[in-house]
């Protein structure tokens, strides 16, 4: 335990909303927007944070993180765009079916993993489909303060290009949009060669294009410090298997479709978190004994971490072998 | 003998490595002194192709060998003062890719990678690679004026005249160590100066 001040409850503080907006903006993507039950101002965010939203979906309690994509100087209402994917876990499904203006909802504070080095002397963003929503709120930071960027956004095709119409027609200059099925795409090493020193490069998309986008950047000279990428990992399912919760005194099945974390709550035990998807290193977990194989998928620990068998990231990672046994 | 093992020392202390080769598109060398001897080491005509280096002797007579390895762009400057005009301007001008290699003393180092991460570079992504004088850039605490080429412990402030004991407390943003006043409590009793890493 640490010497700071327990919070009563493991996550970010909790905010009550209603929901205030249900915008549907293309065949996928759905713009949801919050305003507080108490009538205050939100806490101020920067570009890049995010908020866990709660579901009560039946018995069943989902909690997903979504980036803050609204205009960050606006205190009175919190908007987040959520593409649906039909073959996910059932988060997104549910904001889609089952959530409408109206609504009263719980979110969580702001957490921002994912943000704007003000030091840098340029901005290029690279957004990949719905990782354009952290942008929406950065572009809208920087142009307050007379920022220097641009953005690269990918996406499959012209109906799906969230937001490309309010962006194209307000930045003009600096957006630059890519549709695949008409065969453009990001020539990035054209795009990262002559940018000038000091520029910041941020990604947010699919793996394989946070990966291209690193691997592209070092193999140019380009300084890890100044690549930037956020990409929240689902927890992928698995077979069940069989933890044990020492300090709690509980042993618990965790389930095919659900995170160890998720197993871990519905067993009634408060155990902490932020981000859910494998970035913010707050559910980090000691493993006290283990017989079998660690699905290590998270962002946060080292390589030896992993390979040591003795730290385990509830959120995203699974276990697979006779027994585990965990300091939670 | 142009390399020194620095004691081990606190947290602020810089540490310096071994100049390597890594990739980008340009490679920018400042270097005083023995400093000609790490960029030797590590330069290869691939390099030097697309190399400027710029060299403040100090008194050593590396120019000509400098000169040979046919970089890009050779500057070969009286001081560092003299040279710090053109390596802002040369870091002004740079592109994303650039790679930047600072070896000699620590003074030379410290100030232009303090140039570096000015121009937008993370100090992490700065090589470095200490030879020649182990003499430390030093600021006094009081006067904050800077006295360079300090190498003993303590020294007298060339700005205020104070006794200064030499710390290993480091300052990124001065490129300096700080010097304390050494005999504050009882003026006058100074301990006799000794090397630094006597």
């Amino acid at each position: 335990m640490s010497a700071a001040p327990q919070k009563a409850k493991a996550g970010a503080e909790r905010i009550d909303v209603t929901v205030s907006a249900v915008v549907p903006l293309n065949d996928l993507v759905t713009r949801f927007e919050f305003q507080r039950r108490d009538g205050a101002d939100f806490p101020p965010f920067s570009g890049g944070a995010h908020t866990v939203v709660e579901m009560k979906d039946g018995d069943r309690s989902r909690l997903n993180p979504y980036s803050l994509m609204s205009d960050p100087a606006d205190l009175s209402t919190y908007a987040i765009s959520v593409r649906r994917d039909d073959q996910g876990r059932g988060g997104s499904l549910y904001m889609h079916n089952n959530v409408s203006q109206g609504d009263d909802m719980v979110i969580t504070y702001p957490v921002n993993l994912f943000s704007l080095d003000l030091r840098a002397k340029k901005h290029v963003f690279l957004a990949g489909g719905i990782g354009i929503t952290p942008f929406m709120a950065m572009i809208e930071q920087l142009e307050r303060s007379n920022g220097n960027w641009e953005l690269h956004y990918s996406v499959r095709s012209a109906d799906l290009g969230t937001y490309t119409d309010v962006l194209t027609y307000k930045y003009p200059n600096k957006v630059h949009v890519y549709i695949d099925d008409q065969n453009q795409a990001i020539d990035l090493e054209t795009l990262l060669d002559g940018q000038p020193l000091g520029t910041h490069a941020y990604v947010c998309g699919p793996k394989g294009m946070i990966d291209w986008v690193h691997a592209t950047g070092s193999k140019m000279g380009w300084p890890d410090e100044n690549v930037h990428s956020e990409e929240f990992l689902a927890p992928a399912p698995g077979e069940p298997f069989e933890v044990r919760l020492c300090k709690s005194d509980k042993t618990i099945t965790v389930g095919e479709n659900e995170s160890l974390l998720e197993a871990i709550e519905r067993a009634g035990v408060d155990a902490p978190f932020l981000c859910r998807g494998g970035s913010c290193g707050q559910c980090e977990t000691d493993v006290v004994a283990s017989d079998g194989e660690f699905i290590h998928r998270d962002h946060w620990l080292e390589e030896e971490d992993h390979a040591s068998g003795k730290k385990i990231m509830p959120c995203v990672s699974r276990f697979i072998g006779k027994q585990l046994e965990l300091d939670r | 003998m142009s390399k020194f093992d620095f004691p081990p020392s606190i947290k602020s202390r810089p540490v310096y490595g071994t100049l390597t080769a890594r990739e980008g598109n340009g490679h920018l060398f400042i270097a005083d002194a023995h400093g000609a001897e790490a960029i030797l080491d590590v330069a290869t005509p691939e390099m030097m192709a697309n190399a400027h280096i710029i060299y403040i002797p100090r008194g050593e007579s590396f120019g000509d060998k400098l000169r040979a390895l046919n970089p890009a762009q050779y500057y070969e400057g009286p001081s560092y003062a003299a040279s710090v005009t053109r390596i802002q301007r040369v870091l002004q001008d740079a592109k994303m890719g650039l790679q930047v290699y600072l070896t000699g003393t620590e003074g030379l180092m410290g100030q232009a990678q303090n140039e570096a991460m000015q121009a937008g570079i993370p100090h992490t992504a700065i090589q470095t690679e200490h030879r020649g004088s182990v003499a430390r850039r030093m600021q006094c605490v009081h006067c904050k004026g800077i006295t360079e080429d300090v190498e003993t412990d303590p020294f007298v402030c060339s700005h205020c005249g104070l006794n200064l004991f030499v710390r290993d407390h480091y300052s990124r943003r001065l490129a300096a160590y700080q010097g304390v006043c050494i005999d504050a409590e009882d003026p006058g009793n100074v301990p006799a100066a000794k090397g630094i890493y006597e």
